[in-house]
């Protein structure tokens, strides 16, 4: 598995169906645009993924849009509100977007995004963070990656009353998912040029499953000789990076220290409505999500700011090997923002989504 | 009796006035006969740069006079259990003040900290993260208390080894431990004058277990009608607080969650190397270095000598104010707050280059 990504994400043909599943890329992409699902989602979830549609024709990108919306009940193949088509769909494309989803508040079903993960398997929770230039926050020098181990560690939601007033809640970490984290993480630092890797635990506190954990990331930094690899306990993460988040390159961590870091990192970058986030399964799957809420009480005004679903847009052409058009919007949306003639009501301006969508349009 | 202890409690617990001004006192603290005897305090020096900053509270103290004697034990993070004799020392005294102790990694020796958490049931611990004038940080504002539960928690140390590569840790949440600490964190902000507490969870995702804390706390906010409670979810509280601190006071939160808003609180508002702090239970009192990050330091700090006192000496001041013995308290603290402002005397983590020495010498000489 971990050398079909390699293929995947290399590109370097060391098999002849390497070369020729990218030989037909390079050949078909002006002729047979890719399929990819889209799920709007709701709230502000339709007015932004317009806007993601729009940009992307306007840089000639040749991919064809899924869509797919979430069900008002639930599907008893799925136990939930997600259709087992849409499901189906990623599972065929392997590449999706997906915008804010809010949860129905009820019983008896999974939440949308438990069903998301544990149908498509997605196992590493991939988020960058870098300062934009031109939208000033208290950080200006923030250049890191955190990829957050995504399917068991502390939310695996395996908890029980033992007597009245006690409860315990089961932690689990297994050398398969720690191994496959780990591997992705440094496959993702080669890839994109990253120098240095760390590992975020508390092992010293919890020492068999921090420590297997940790065991998983010093066995495949061993394989990787040219990136430092480091290990930091959290808590000294989090005063560091506070303090000087330019000490940090890449993040690997298990579940609950990864929602907690991945946060903390958005919140020293501007925040949830900048941030672009990549969700990677098994076989190669990639379903890039904005992680901002519906924001129902903006919903259909056209205030939303898209830059979260675009920028995660992005991520998601740089995964399919589309990096001169990445390229391209990314720095489009840098320029805009940077302007600062069009900014959205959230970053301080008082343009529409449609005026920033045109901007960056215009700045392609 | 009981009116005159709460006023002396509030003025002990409350900080002293602005140091821009002389240290003037409103209230004379009149003292019962017997109160000035000098008080027995076991002091653990640690691991690290332990030693250099229970070394620089040593001299501190010995310059001021403060009736305070330390009973010396050594206790490195190796050891497999804490010497009895030292928490026969402990127990004796009720007061204890440590340097850092290190946790190796993986050595299949259980925390040191934990067990003298555990056996003393010292089930609070207090970190206060303010801005330090003089000292220039990002966030401005800064005044936040994060009370943490200290006991149980993801900190139960309770692991095992299902199948070879499968590992399960049980994180434990009573309501008896999560009512102590809502408890004490709703009466440290009665005693203090504080206006809002905020407990941190994450109760979308563990619901039973960080539910029952929610649960805790709500019931013990209706008893205290006076000051505000809310709640925020870990992550979102983490983002918070990079972006807006001041929207928090005290903050309530189980084990792991208090380290890392401890130590992110601390980061924001001037670094670990700064902030006061303790453990407190019923009956004993375990002060040290605030937030846990950096508190044993690396070798080059320890080679050089270059560690940061400031926290350690800052925390001691708490803790003559435990001890009841406000004046000493305010005059070291004046002191160590006239060095920060002036700016001369400061180590590596604050902007400067000096050893721990000079700092203390400093503080010295700026004691009135």
């Amino acid at each position: 598995m971990a050398a079909f990504l390699a293929r995947r994400l290399l590109g370097t043909s060391t098999s002849s169906s390497a070369t020729l599943i990218s030989a037909s890329r390079a050949f078909f992409s002006s002729t047979t645009p890719i399929k990819a699902t889209l799920f709007p989602g709701d709230g502000i979830g339709p007015e932004i993924a317009e806007s993601v549609k729009q940009v992307f024709t306007a840089a000639d990108v040749a991919i064809e849009w899924d869509e797919h919306y979430v069900s008002t009940e639930v599907d008893p193949r799925t136990n939930s509100f997600l259709t087992w088509e849409s499901l189906q769909s990623v599972l065929d494309n392997k590449v999706g977007l997906k915008g804010p989803m809010a949860t129905p508040i009820g019983k008896g079903h999974r939440s949308l995004n438990l069903t998301l993960r544990k149908e498509l398997n997605l196992y590493a929770n991939v988020r960058p963070c870098y300062s934009l230039p031109g939208y000033k926050t208290r950080y200006d020098d923030v250049d890191l990656i955190t990829i957050r181990e995504n399917t068991e560690g502390e939310y695996s939601g395996l908890e029980h009353q033992v007597v009245k007033g006690v409860v315990e809640s089961i932690k689990i970490i297994t050398r398969k998912a720690s191994m496959r984290v780990a591997e992705y993480a440094f496959l993702y630092a080669k890839t994109h040029g990253r120098t240095k890797v760390s590992a975020i635990h508390k092992a010293n506190i919890m020492q068999k499953t921090d420590g297997l954990f940790l065991q998983c990331c010093d066995e495949v930094a061993e394989k990787y000789p040219e990136i430092e690899y480091e290990k930091v306990v959290i808590d000294n993460c989090c005063m560091m990076l506070v303090k000087n988040p330019a000490l940090f390159d890449v993040l690997v961590m298990p579940n609950l220290y990864g929602d907690i870091i991945s946060d903390l990192c958005a919140g020293l970058v501007g925040g949830l409505g900048l941030t672009p986030s990549c969700n990677i399964g098994e076989d190669g799957i990639a379903l890039a999500e904005a992680v901002h809420g519906s924001a129902p009480d903006i919903a259909g005004k056209n205030l939303a700011n898209p830059t979260a679903l675009l920028l995660s847009g992005v991520m998601m052409l740089r995964h399919l090997k589309l990096n001169k058009q990445a390229e391209q919007i990314h720095s489009a949306i840098i320029n805009t923002i940077a302007e600062g003639k069009y900014r959205t009501a959230d970053l301080g301006g008082t343009s529409t989504t449609t005026e920033f969508t045109k901007a960056i349009c215009d700045h392609l | 009796m009981a009116k005159r202890s709460v006023s002396i409690l509030t003025r002990l617990l409350t900080n002293p006035s602005s140091p821009f001004t002389a240290p003037t006192r409103s209230i004379t603290y009149m003292p019962r006969p017997g109160d000035g005897a000098p008080r027995t305090v076991t002091l653990i020096p640690g691991d690290g740069i332990g030693p250099l900053v229970t070394g620089a509270v040593e001299q501190v103290f010995e310059a001021m006079h403060a009736p305070v004697h330390f009973e010396r034990y050594e206790v490195r993070g190796h050891m497999r259990r804490v010497p009895e004799e030292v928490m026969e020392s402990v127990k004796r005294n009720k007061v204890c003040l440590k340097g850092g102790l290190a946790t190796p990694v993986g050595g299949g020796v259980s925390s040191l900290n934990m067990q003298l958490r555990k056996e003393l049931d010292i089930f609070a611990s207090l970190v206060n993260c303010i801005n330090v004038p003089g000292l220039v940080t990002r966030h401005e504002n800064v005044d936040i208390v994060v009370i943490r539960e200290n006991t149980e928690g993801e900190y139960a140390g309770l692991e095992h080894e299902v199948v070879p590569g499968v590992v399960e840790s049980l994180k434990v949440i009573t309501k008896f431990c999560s009512e102590r600490i809502a408890r004490y964190a709703f009466e440290y902000a009665y005693l203090n004058n504080r206006k809002k507490v905020t407990a941190v969870h994450k109760a979308n995702i563990m619901k039973l277990a960080d539910g029952l804390f929610l649960e805790s706390c709500r019931e013990v906010a209706k008893a205290y009608p006076g000051i505000t409670y809310n709640e925020i979810i870990v992550d979102n509280c983490c983002m918070q607080l990079v972006a807006k601190p001041e929207q928090f006071d005290v903050m309530v939160t189980p084990n792991l969650y208090g380290n890392l808003i401890a130590n992110t609180a601390a980061g924001i508002a001037g670094g670990t190397g700064v902030m006061p702090g303790g453990n407190v239970g019923a009956e004993h009192a375990i002060f040290e270095q605030g937030a846990s990050a950096g508190n044993v330091g690396n070798d080059k700090i320890v080679e050089q000598k270059k560690a940061n006192p400031v926290a350690l000496l800052l925390s001691s001041a708490m803790m003559l104010k435990h001890l009841q013995f406000p004046t000493f308290a305010d005059r070291l603290e004046v002191a160590v707050k006239q060095v920060i402002r002036e700016g001369k005397w400061r180590t590596k983590d604050l902007g400067g280059d000096c050893t721990t020495q000079e700092v203390v010498d400093a503080v010295i000489a700026a004691l009135d």
